[in-house]
């Protein structure tokens, strides 16, 4: 069965300041949506509510995965459900390698299913991240590395990929995970996101450009403006923007621009 | 505990004879005074400067004040038993353990034999074969490797040129009340120039014997020599004394090399006060890596006397404060010679409402030109109920030196935990990884079967789940 989530009239504070007002989306596996808009027009808001980040109050509105009340659940539950977000800025947890990290995670995910669950075995992890790594072009010694600590810009979006491929969600949210990358490390990450894209995850990419779209191709192009989605259309709609800016949609729905 | 110790001397009987089995008819009694010294040193059939040693610290033991410093110490001194004959200790039985530390041996899952001997209960024999071969191997080698009433008997010189004169008796209370009283800890020599390449674990040597209340160990490290001792272990210990004092001093001579690693995990009654030091000579080197996890109250300040030019000091220590518990620790270096450089890393947790104290001490004396010191403490607090506490002392006699310090006080945060969380991991381990990797630093300096299990301890810590 496909798994579907859908976002019903979503309205989101951070501290007590209404910042999603009203947003309706639905992303089903398989599917490649790509999110843009303005700066601080809630697009990180809308990825980190998903997620459950605890300063993100919902004050109304609905998400619906696999047919669960998403709201419900804690960050751990969600992602054990099959969501998985992309940081815009990732965290570092020093002194935690990214294979300890990764492996507690799958851990997590297995004892989840069946309490009594041994935890996966360590060659069968080794061989599962080395491909992972492989796939990604990602040098071996990064498993190793402390969970972003020190990491370069582009390779904490690495990393970031590096646990979607590992994790193997239904939905990903990638928050401008093209944003620091290099020209090729863009296009091996948005071959990876393809790789995994295919029937078995949908995608919500929020980004600034058009470029990544090059390669992953948008079923649908949804633009954000003042804390709700006011235009969506087909791929041609990212290149419109790259050419044009924001000024027309500013002008086309100015009530919402100035909210 | 009698059942273990008869055992005990039957083995040592039958097989090592490193034991004698006489019968004294003696009480003990509470609180310490010169009967219970002279009593004690004679049933050891100790020597007569042992025994003038012993009173002589008994009287500066009732002079010294209290320590102002460290935490509050609630304990009637002279309601305190300070040696009880081994034959004479009264039963104990796996059912007076407590239900949380039987429980934590169930999570660590530690074979049914051994759990015995670390509940004060019962003997584990398996390590005793192996301490046995250990030894064997040692004496190959020239190392001594006893406990340190045998190091008396058997080296005696040796013993008395060094006992005694790295931490004297005059030092602090619970120095004297040691240097009165002690009984057991290891006598280790390492001869000039010999590497000894697997850590000597004192493990194995007190699994013979049980862990004492006054232990007294004495490591002497001669000429390029290098060593790795390492104490306690990460499992639960449960002890029914209250009050552990010991004592350690290490020499370590010219161009020699010392690590002295101590993982404490003692029971919650515990109070746990002890006076470690060593002496580094000319272009040699002391570590200590001292992790303290349990006890209601831990004293713990190991120090380097860095005494001979080019000397090396390290400290690395780690602590851990749940509910009720105090972890008073740090570091003690003093630099006496040109040249020598010295590091401190301390990494305390606390949760629950318990509290951990950085006290550190560098002393940089005139003439020691050229030295280079950095100290770094860091406290995590997991809520708001722990607290953490630094009290760095620096007094710095020459002008001609380098010092760094750097304090940081963190709580688990809130950003790290979400972004684990978004990856599936509950929240508790969460909590337990972001702990894992703040002691990471310490924990990749133990020997991997300690490493794993400390590892494991503190996870179990975090969920709450140790008392
Ligand atoms: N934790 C927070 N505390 C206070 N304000 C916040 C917080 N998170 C978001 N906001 C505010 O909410 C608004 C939306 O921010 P958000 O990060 O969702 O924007 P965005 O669309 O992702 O922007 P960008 O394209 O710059 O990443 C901004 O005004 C921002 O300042
Ligand atoms: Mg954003």
């Amino acid at each position: 069965m496909t798994s579907v989530l859908e976002i019903r009239n979503l309205h989101v504070s951070v501290a007590d300041k209404p910042i999603l007002k009203g947003v309706n989306l639905l992303v089903k596996q398989g599917e490649v949506h790509a999110l843009m808009g303005p700066n601080g027009t809630g697009k990180s808001t809308l990825a980190y509510t998903l997620m459950g980040h605890p300063l993100y109050v919902v004050t109304g509105g609905q998400v619906i995965f696999k047919g669960v009340d998403l709201l419900e659940l804690a960050p751990d539950e969600r992602s054990r459900l099959g969501l998985f977000l992309a940081f815009q800025y990732p965290v570092a947890i020093p002194g935690v390698s990214v294979a300890n990290f990764l492996r507690t995670a799958l851990n997590a995910r297995r004892r989840a299913a069946n309490p009594a669950d041994k935890g996966i075995p360590i060659p069968e992890f080794r061989k599962l991240l080395k491909a992972k790594m492989d796939m990604l072009q990602v040098s071996h010694d990064f498993a190793g590395r402390y969970l972003n600590d020190g990491f370069s810009g582009g390779e904490k979006k690495r990393a970031e990929i590096l646990q979607m491929a590992t994790l193997d969600p239904e939905i990903a949210v990638l928050d401008e995970t093209d944003s620091g990358l290099d020209i090729d490390a863009l296009r091996i990450v948005a071959e990876g996101v393809n790789k995994l894209a295919g029937p078995n995850m949908g995608a919500l990419v929020i980004t600034h450009y058009q470029r990544i779209l090059n390669y992953i191709k948008p079923n649908v192009v949804h633009i954000m403006l003042g804390g709700q989605i006011v235009e969506s259309g087909e791929a041609d709609l990212a290149l419109h923007l790259e050419e044009r800016g924001y000024d027309w949609v500013r002008e086309k729905y100015q009530e919402k621009a100035e909210a | 505990m009698s059942e273990q110790v008869a055992e005990l001397e039957k083995l040592s009987e039958y097989k090592y004879g490193f034991s004698d089995n006489v019968h004294y008819a003696y009480q003990s009694q509470r609180g310490l005074n010169a009967g219970v010294v002279r009593t004690l040193s004679g049933m050891k059939g100790e020597p007569q400067w042992m025994l003038d040693f012993r009173l002589k610290a008994l009287d500066i033991f009732n002079k010294k004040p209290m320590p102002t410093w460290g935490g509050k110490i609630s304990l009637d001194l002279d309601e305190i038993t300070y040696y009880t004959r081994p034959s004479e200790k009264t039963e104990s039985s796996w059912d007076d353990v407590p239900a949380d530390i039987k429980n934590t041996f169930d999570k660590l899952g530690i074979p049914e034999a051994e759990r015995k001997f670390l509940a004060g209960v019962g003997a584990q024999y398996e390590s005793e074969m192996v301490y046995h071969s250990v030894q064997k191997h040692l004496e190959e080698l020239g190392v001594i490797f006893l406990s340190s009433d045998d190091g008396l008997r058997q080296y005696p010189e040796l013993f008395r040129e060094h006992f005694g004169k790295v931490v004297p008796p005059t030092d602090n209370k619970f120095a004297a009340c040691n240097s009165a009283v002690w009984s057991g800890g290891s006598f280790v020599y390492v001869p000039k120039g010999v590497h000894v390449e697997m850590p000597l674990q004192a493990y194995f040597r007190l699994n013979a014997e049980g862990t004492g209340q006054f232990e007294r160990t004495l490591i002497i490290v001669d000429e390029g020599a290098q060593v790795h001792y390492v104490e306690g272990c990460t499992a639960p210990t449960y002890s029914r004394d209250s009050f552990h004092s010991g004592v350690i001093e290490i020499i370590v001579k010219k161009g020699a090399r010392c690590r002295y690693t101590t993982i404490q995990n003692w029971s919650t009654n515990v109070y746990n006060l002890v006076t470690q030091r060593a002496v580094v000579h000319e272009g040699a080197t002391m570590e200590w890596v001292d992790a303290n996890l349990g006890s209601q109250l831990t004293m713990k300040y190991p120090s380097c006397y860095l005494v001979g030019e080019g000397a090396h000091g390290e400290i690395l220590s780690m602590a851990f404060a749940g509910p009720g518990q105090h972890q008073d620790t740090g570091g003690k270096v003093v630099h006496g010679a040109p040249n020598t450089t010295s590091k401190i890393t301390s990494k305390s947790i606390s949760r629950a409402g318990g509290r951990t104290s950085y006290r550190g001490l560098l002393k940089v004396y005139k003439g020691a030109t050229g030295s280079k010191s950095s100290v770094v403490c860091d406290a995590l607090l997991i809520d708001d109920k722990s607290r953490s506490d630094t009290y760095p002392v620096i007094e710095i006699d020459e002008n001609e030196v380098t010092i760094g310090h750097e304090a940081s006080v963190s709580k688990v945060g809130e950003e790290q935990l979400f972004y684990l969380m978004s990856r599936g991991i509950p929240k508790d381990q969460a909590e337990g990884l972001v702990v894992a990797g703040f002691i990471e630093p310490l924990v990749k300096e133990l020997p991997m079967e300690y490493a794993v299990e400390l590892n494991r301890l503190v996870q179990l810590q975090m969920e709450g789940s140790v008392g």
